[in-house]
């Protein structure tokens, strides 16, 4: 029986390093790719509680599912806006993208 | 009487179509639309009326019955148990009124076609008169004196938009801010009343339970007067009397109707409405009203005496009339009739008064209306020798003159006379102040007569422009009021209307009638000796042994100006203005401080708003950081 601190230790390390591709990537499709990361950390997590702490329950899987179909939406739109983005500038790197400011 | 409902209806649906649709109407069937509703209107009043007063059995006390055919609740008020009633109510005095308005209205419908022919707005002029006839005749039916207030509001704002029909004429403009401004600050007054009135008796209606007012009775007083003085503006009692001759700007027929005929009388018919509780809670408020009334009289009257425009003099005329009417109601000092002293008498004479009333000064109008037409000018100096040139618009004329001089058999002798009987079974020396005010009435009443259809015709204006006398639409309704003031005075209106509801005969007082006939006579004759000829020279030395006096009369004794100093110079300058400052510099300024503060700072911190997402992002981790350090220590 594997133990549900390793899991965990699992989803926290995808999820740091979610959050630091985050802040240091500079390219959008990389930040996008950060994202993912971070919200499979957290679906993992959910599999995780549910199968270890309460395995009667499906709660956890079906909100894992849940996320999994809100991320995809979420990287259409957010690919879609890349698009338009390079359109506007050419480029996808986040430090070139300074316009929408006061 | 499930019809009665019909009679408001009907003008408000013709003011909807009218006033929405009036555009796409010719005049003649804009005109034709209302004079057809009024008609209908009007059947249904008399039908009501003869319903009312012939086939309604009387209680055992001979009381005619109050009927409510319609009464619903239509708000909630906020203290308990009171509420805002909107209804029918049929009375002796309310069918009384229904007859009187819708018989007004319907001649000045008639009248108009030909009056305001060809005339820019027409469809718009009568739209505003179905409104005004509408809101006039749910005043008079009201269930509660709230549902009373808001057609009461209703009137005075079709009051305002018909006074104001020229509305590229200044004067006419001014004017009717006027009427809407003084009348507004005399309502307040109302609402106040009636506030105190409900909180205090735990109600707005009319049929005034015992119990309710033994608590309240302490405050009726009080209410009485302010609600008085809330009529008193509609009513142009004095001081609050300076709109009305000025809203004679507004057309002649609604002058007849509103301001003649209907609408004034509302503060004389308010009084009347809550005549058990003033006579019970408050005989000496209604004596003070009284003595206001008798003060109002003769200052009209003094004032008309030297007026050269032939509307103010009806105008003030108009106000001493209600000012009789009012020292009428006043003079009352018991509730039940039938005694051998005449307490309540008043009441009765009041309604007759108003009645007969309605009808010779709509008549005298209108007959002004026609001659207005004919030479185009409000001013005596215009006229002259019409007689021969406008005989129907003479005889009415004339016939309306003796009304309200009190010559019988004309109406205006019977109730006048029943006042100034009241007048002196109240205290004698009331009596003899009306008998003098009615000596002055004939004398202005015949000096406008002689100024208008004697002396000096003025031949170079008339050569310029002859006058002629006016279509049969103008002098139908003329010669229609003219018969009514001729039978008016035999209606034995005793048995219709009292305070008390219980019929009795009216008794002449020769001793009154005859004095006031004799002095009556005596003042047309002086009125004669001085107008008749072709010069004045009598007249004209009067005046000018008394310049002052006439100057000051003419000039209605400058209230307008010391109303004008008081609200320019007083209220305007040492209040309004410091308030205005107040306002502009401490309270605008201190919105403008904070519109400023926010500015200024958001100018400081926008260098946030970088643009770089990742930055935002760094300083969204750290603060969940900070917030889990929070949580974690607490």
């Amino acid at each position: 029986m594997i133990q549900i601190e390793y899991l965990l230790i699992v989803s926290a390390v995808m999820m740091f390093a979610g959050v630091f591709g985050f802040l240091t990537r500079r390219s959008t499709l990389a930040i996008l790719l950060s994202v993912e990361l971070m919200l499979n950390a957290t679906d993992l997590n959910f599999a995780v509680f549910n199968r270890m702490l309460y395995p009667d329950g499906y709660e956890g899987y079906f909100f894992a599912l849940f996320s999994i179909a809100i991320s995809a939406a979420e990287s259409a739109i957010a690919i879609a806006i890349m698009i338009n983005i390079y359109r506007m500038i050419k480029n996808i790197q986040v430090d070139e993208l300074e316009k929408m400011k006061w | 009487m499930e019809s009665t409902i019909l009679i408001l209806l009907l003008p408000f649906f013709s003011f909807i179509l009218l006033g929405v649709f009036g555009k796409w109407f010719s005049h003649k069937a804009a005109g034709l639309v209302g004079t057809a509703v009024l008609l209908a209107v009007a059947a249904l009043s008399y039908a009501t009326a003869y319903t009312y007063f012939f086939d309604t059995a009387r209680t055992a006390e001979g009381v005619l019955p109050t009927l409510v055919p319609y009464n619903f609740e239509w708000l909630p008020f906020f203290v308990e148990g009171l509420s805002f009633d909107m209804g029918i109510m049929l009375d002796p005095i309310s069918v009384m009124m229904l007859i009187v308005i819708s018989t007004v209205s319907l001649m000045v419908h008639i009248y108009s076609f030909g009056y305001m022919h060809g005339e820019r707005g027409f469809q718009r002029y009568y739209a505003f008169l179905s409104l005004f006839t509408m809101s006039m005749l749910g005043l008079v039916v009201a269930t509660n004196i709230f549902q009373m207030y808001m057609f009461w509001e209703l009137v005075g704002v079709s009051s305002y938009l018909l006074i104001g029909f020229y509305y590229t004429s200044p004067a006419a403009i001014a004017a009717s801010k006027k009427a809407f401004i003084v009348t507004r600050f005399a309502d307040m007054f109302f609402l106040i009343g009636i506030l105190i009135y409900g909180y205090y008796c735990r109600s707005f209606g009319f049929e005034f339970n015992q119990a309710g007012f033994a608590q309240g009775a302490m405050m009726l007083p009080t209410a009485l007067f302010l609600m008085f003085i809330g009529g008193a503006g509609k009513s142009a009692m004095f001081p609050l009397h300076i709109w009305l001759p000025d809203a004679m700007e507004g057309p002649t027929p609604v002058s007849a109707l509103i301001h003649a005929a209907t609408m004034v009388v509302a503060g004389v018919f308010q009084i009347a409405r809550l005549f058990p509780l003033w006579i019970e809670y408050a005989p000496g408020a209604l004596h003070v009203v009284a003595w206001v009334g008798a003060f109002t009289a003769f200052y009209a009257a003094a004032v008309a005496c030297c007026q050269s425009d032939i509307k103010r003099v009806l105008a003030f005329s108009t106000i001493s009339q209600i000012a009789f009417m009012m020292v009428s109601l006043g003079v009352c000092t018991e509730y039940t009739t039938g005694h051998e002293h005449v307490g309540s008498l008043g009441y009765m004479a009041s309604m007759f008064h108003l009645f007969t009333h309605a009808m010779f000064k709509a008549l005298l109008f209108l007959g002004a209306g026609c001659i207005i037409h004919a030479v185009h000018s409000n001013e005596m100096s215009a006229m002259g020798g019409l007689r021969k040139y406008m005989p129907i618009t003479h005889i009415t004329f004339l016939i309306a003159c003796l009304a309200i001089s009190g010559i019988p058999p004309f109406s205006g002798f019977f109730s006048k006379d029943e006042i100034l009987t009241a007048a002196f079974a109240y205290m004698p020396a009331m009596g003899w102040i009306m008998t003098a005010i009615a000596a002055m009435t004939a004398f202005y009443m015949f000096r406008l007569y002689f100024g208008i259809f004697w002396g000096t015709e003025n031949k170079e204006l008339h050569a310029h422009h002859t006058p002629h006398e006016a279509p049969l639409t103008m002098t139908f309704p003329l010669m229609f009021l003219a018969v009514v003031t001729c039978v008016a005075g035999f209606i034995p209106f005793g048995h219709f209307v009292s305070a008390d509801g219980v019929a009795y005969d009216i008794h002449l007082d020769w001793g009154v009638a005859g004095t006031s006939i004799v002095i009556a006579v005596a003042s047309i004759f002086l009125a004669t000796y001085m107008y008749i000829g072709e010069r004045q020279p009598k007249a004209d030395a009067m005046a000018e042994k008394f310049s002052k006096l006439h100057q000051w009369a003419y000039k209605r004794f400058y209230l307008d100006e010391v109303y004008q100093y008081i609200t320019h110079r007083i209220i305007f300058a040492h209040v309004s203005k410091p308030i205005a400052w107040f306002d502009r510099h401490v309270v605008d300024g201190f919105f403008n401080f904070l519109a400023w503060g926010t500015n200024a700072l958001s100018f400081q911190i926008r260098g946030f708003q970088s643009g770089s997402v990742q930055k935002y992002a760094y300083v969204f981790l750290l603060g969940t950081l900070a917030l889990l350090a929070i949580m974690a220590l607490a």
